[in-house]
Formats: structure tokens, C-alpha cells, sequence
């Protein structure tokens, strides 16, 4: 009998997991004995750090992306539909487009984070965010007429995809402003949710001189209520006002109805094991990326490398062997601190990170890596 | 365990969540009640009662309580 392991979600870490379990069973896969089902609600492969650098015109939107097919392995059954619903006792998963029920054996959740601008009264209106095409777009128009006046750079929600980003877009737009002679009639805040300039307590202190440094005005403990797009004026639950000219915001991020539907994390998240990445809520459930609750970053890097880990273990447990590949947390990002400058941080669920100084070479191999992503999403790196 | 009189309206468990989960947990669960609400935060992160005692000294929000479970807190927190 054919076992069948279905994937939700084509995102970095659905199809890395997709494509290296191509590779990993691909004899059983050849001989019909095991089917793996890559569902995606659209045709292309996103590569949403490439949003960050589209506002200050270095990217396109176009690249970030490709379509799937030329991404995804021969050997998986690539399905362009919606899942809407997940059926764990009856182990079925719903597909919205097609109108059927479709049984699978293991299941992965890997839907990613989705952006929520609306649960801030007036921040869809008054805000711009770059954490999708349409934002990104808009930002980059808006950034290439704004020549004077107040930038606030403001994180609303946390947890949020990246983490680093927001800091990274703060001093990126520092040195563009600098590079464009426009520094001066620019001034620049950044704020932040807690106490310091950032969740990860080495990233803060390393970024909160580098801030003062940049004259990048940092307000912590800074939670956005609501903003006032008439006055451009953000109000927060610490009884505070902020006035701006252009407000780039982090929206609040949400995880997914599907998840609290089929009961498998109250808050959209899936409450799973960090190491073996399995749902509480269910067996043969795993979670995988930005959709899963773990204690580590919400990041492409931590979904790539949980992916291999988990493809590791569904090829055992898919063969009948037990699987011994745990996931550690490890996570790996790099941080623009300019726009020709950057550093990174890598770190695991045991090793904190402490963040290198910036340099050009790092920058330069930033670069590079965004370009051979795509052999990331293909499983080759 | 710890005895108290304080009574919450809401409470938001966040217990097994790593900093700042917990704080950002209360903080949007904040943003939705009225003023005069008491919210209790369960946690059991040590970095919880640092970064909550800064929030409310920032914020005016007051904490009123914290009661030890042994193996997760509560923190009864007022809505200014």
C-alpha cells in the first residue's frame, strides 16, 4: 500500500522538505510505494527577504520570485490548490479549488506567517510595510518622493518573520538617505515592542550603538495602539504619541484559522516539539517554518534547516526505521547594516548569537547568497 | 504557593513561552480590554517579572500582583 505524506505550503521550508525527501526516497517513490504531495494556493516560489531591498530600488518583485515547477523535483506530485480544511482523525485535508477530500498518511503544515495590518485601528491607512509585493511596491514609491521630514520605522507585533529586518530597513535607509545627500533633512526613529532594540538580547546590544552612532532615534517599550492617519500620529499602549511624516510599520502577524480549525494550536500556531517538529495535537502531524510554534527564529533559514531535519526523519518513519534526526533550532541570518555593509548571526536553541562586525565582504556575500537561493528552494544547498 | 485576593477579568496563559512571548502575550491582550481591567499573565519565563515590573513603570499600567505556582507564575496586571 502506497504511503502517502502530503505537504501544505511551498514556501522555503515546504519545498526544501519536498525536495529533499525527492531525493531521499527516491527509489521507494519510483517503485509506488511512497507518494509526496506538495500543495501550494499559488504557482510561483516567493523569496520574501528580496521585499526588503525593493523599496530602496535594488530589487525587483519579479525577483523574488519563480514557478514552482522548474523548482520542485520530478518525483513530487505538485498540486496548485487551497487547502481549507484538516481532518486529523479522519487524516483527510480539504482542497478548496478541486472539491476534495485527500487522505494522507503524514502530514507537514508549512503555510508560513501572514501579515495582519488591519488588527491595528488606522495602521493599514497611515503605514507602509514591506512584507509583501503590494507594500513593498507602494514603499518604494512613497521612499522615492520623500526627500524631508520624519521616518519612524516601528515594530507592532511581535513575533514577526525576520526579526532582523526591521533593523536592517532602519539603517539601510540611513545610509540611503546618506548615499542620496538627504540624511540631514531626514530624521529616523526606530521603535520597538520591549526594553531594548531587539528580542535577542546580543542583537540589542550591538544594535543600540550602532543606532546612536547613525543618529537613529531608538523608543523602546513602544506598542502601537492605534495611528491616526489624518495627524500621522501613532498612539501606544504606554500612553505615548509619536508624530511622523512616513510610518513604516512591522504589521502584527497571524498564523493560520487552519490551525485552530483542526485544534492544533489555540493561537494559529502549531504547538509542536522542537526537535522533532511533531504536533501535539495529533500524530502523524508535523509543522514546519513559520506556522510552528518554536523558540527560535521565524526566519527562511530556520525553516531550511528544519526542513532537512524533518525530511531526515519522515524517510525513516516512511521506510519503517526509526527516525534519529532531531532539529536544534539552528538558524543563520545575515543583517544588512547599510547599503554596502552587512554582518550575521547564527545561533541554535543552546548557543546564543553574537553578531560580527559589519563588513563589505559579508554584505557582498549576502548578495550572493539571495542569488543562489534558488538552489536553497531546490534542495541543493 | 501564594495566596491572593486579586481577581482577574481576563488571563492570557503563556506559559512555555520564551521572552519576550509573555510580555508581548499581555501587551496585545492589553490593547483590547477596557481601562479598570485586571489581567492575569501565567508564565513561567524568568525574564518575565524584569521585563513586566519596566513595562508598567513605563507604561502606568499597574502591576498588583504576582503569585508563585512553583513551576509558572501569575502576574494580576490593571489597565490604567
Amino acid at each position: 500500500m502506497t504511503e502517502r505524506i502530503v505537504i501544505v505550503g511551498a514556501g522555503t521550508g515546504g519545498i526544501v522538505l519536498a525536495n529533499n525527501l525527492a531525493e531521499e526516497l527516491a527509489t521507494e517513490i519510483d517503485a509506488g510505494d511512497i507518494e509526496v504531495q506538495l500543495v501550494n494556493d499559488g504557482e510561483d516560489h516567493v523569496y520574501k527577504p528580496t521585499w526588503l531591498y525593493v523599496p530602496f530600488g535594488e530589487k525587483t518583485l519579479a525577483d523574488a520570485t519563480r514557478p514552482l515547477v522548474d523548482l520542485v523535483d520530478d518525483r513530487i506530485d505538485l498540486t496548485i490548490d487551497r487547502v481549507d480544511g484538516v481532518d486529523t482523525d479522519d487524516k483527510t485535508v480539504s482542497l478548496a479549488g478541486a472539491g476534495v477530500d485527500e487522505s494522507y498518511d503524514h502530514l507537514v503544515l508549512a503555510m508560513g506567517a501572514q501579515v495582519t495590518p488591519e488588527e491595528t485601528p488606522g495602521l493599514a491607512e497611515g503605514g507602509h510595510h514591506f512584507y509583501g509585493p503590494e507594500g513593498a511596491a507602494a514603499l518604494r514609491d512613497e521612499l522615492a518622493e520623500f526627500t524631508e521630514g520624519h521616518l519612524v520605522v516601528s515594530v507592532v507585533g511581535v513575533p514577526h518573520m525576520c526579526p532582523v529586518a526591521p533593523l536592517e530597513f532602519a539603517l539601510m535607509a540611513d545610509a540611503w538617505f546618506r548615499d542620496r545627500g538627504l540624511r540631514e533633512d531626514v530624521d529616523i526613529t526606530y521603535t520597538y515592542p520591549i526594553g531594548r532594540a531587539h528580542g535577542i538580547e546580543s542583537v540589542a546590544e550591538w544594535a543600540g550603538p550602532l543606532m546612536d552612532d547613525r543618529d537613529v532615534e531608538v523608543e523602546t517599550f513602544f506598542n502601537a495602539e492605534r495611528v491616526d492617519p489624518d495627524t500621522k500620529t501613532i498612539h501606544t499602549v504606554e500612553g505615548r504619541e509619536l508624530d511622523y511624516d512616513l510610518l513604516v510599520a512591522i504589521p502584527p502577524h497571524d498564523g493560520s484559522d487552519l490551525v485552530r480549525e483542526a485544534g492544533l494550536g489555540d493561537d494559529g500556531w502549531v504547538d509542536v516539539d522542537p526537535n522533532t517538529l511533531e504536533a501535539r495535537g495529533a500524530d502523524d502531524v508535523y509543522a514546519l517554518g513559520d506556522v510552528a510554534d518554536l523558540p527560535t527564529s521565524k526566519a527562511g533559514s530556520a525553516a531550511h534547516y528544519a526542513a532537512g531535519a524533518l525530511a531526515d526523519r519522515l524517510a525513516s518513519i516512511a521506510r519503517g526505521e526509526r527516525p534519529t534526526a532531531e532539529y536544534d533550532g539552528k538558524t543563520v541570518c545575515f543583517i544588512e547594516s547599510g547599503t554596502d555593509e552587512a554582518t550575521y548571526i547564527a545561533f541554535d536553541y543552546e548557543e546564543s548569537p553574537t553578531p560580527k562586525p559589519p563588513s563589505k565582504l559579508i554584505h557582498w556575500s549576502k548578495l550572493g547568497y539571495n542569488r543562489s537561493y534558488w538552489l536553497t528552494a531546490r534542495g541543493v544547498l | 504557593m501564594s495566596e491572593t485576593d486579586e481577581r482577574a477579568d481576563v488571563t492570557v496563559d503563556a506559559v512555555g513561552s520564551s521572552c519576550p512571548g509573555p510580555l508581548m502575550d499581555l501587551i496585545g491582550k492589553m490593547k483590547s480590554v477596557e481601562s479598570g481591567t485586571v489581567v492575569e499573565l501565567l508564565s513561567s519565563n524568568e525574564g518575565t517579572e524584569k521585563d513586566l515590573t519596566e513595562w508598567t513603570e513605563q507604561s502606568g499600567h499597574e502591576l498588583v500582583d504576582i503569585v508563585d505556582h512553583g513551576d509558572h507564575q501569575s502576574y494580576y496586571v490593571r489597565k490604567r
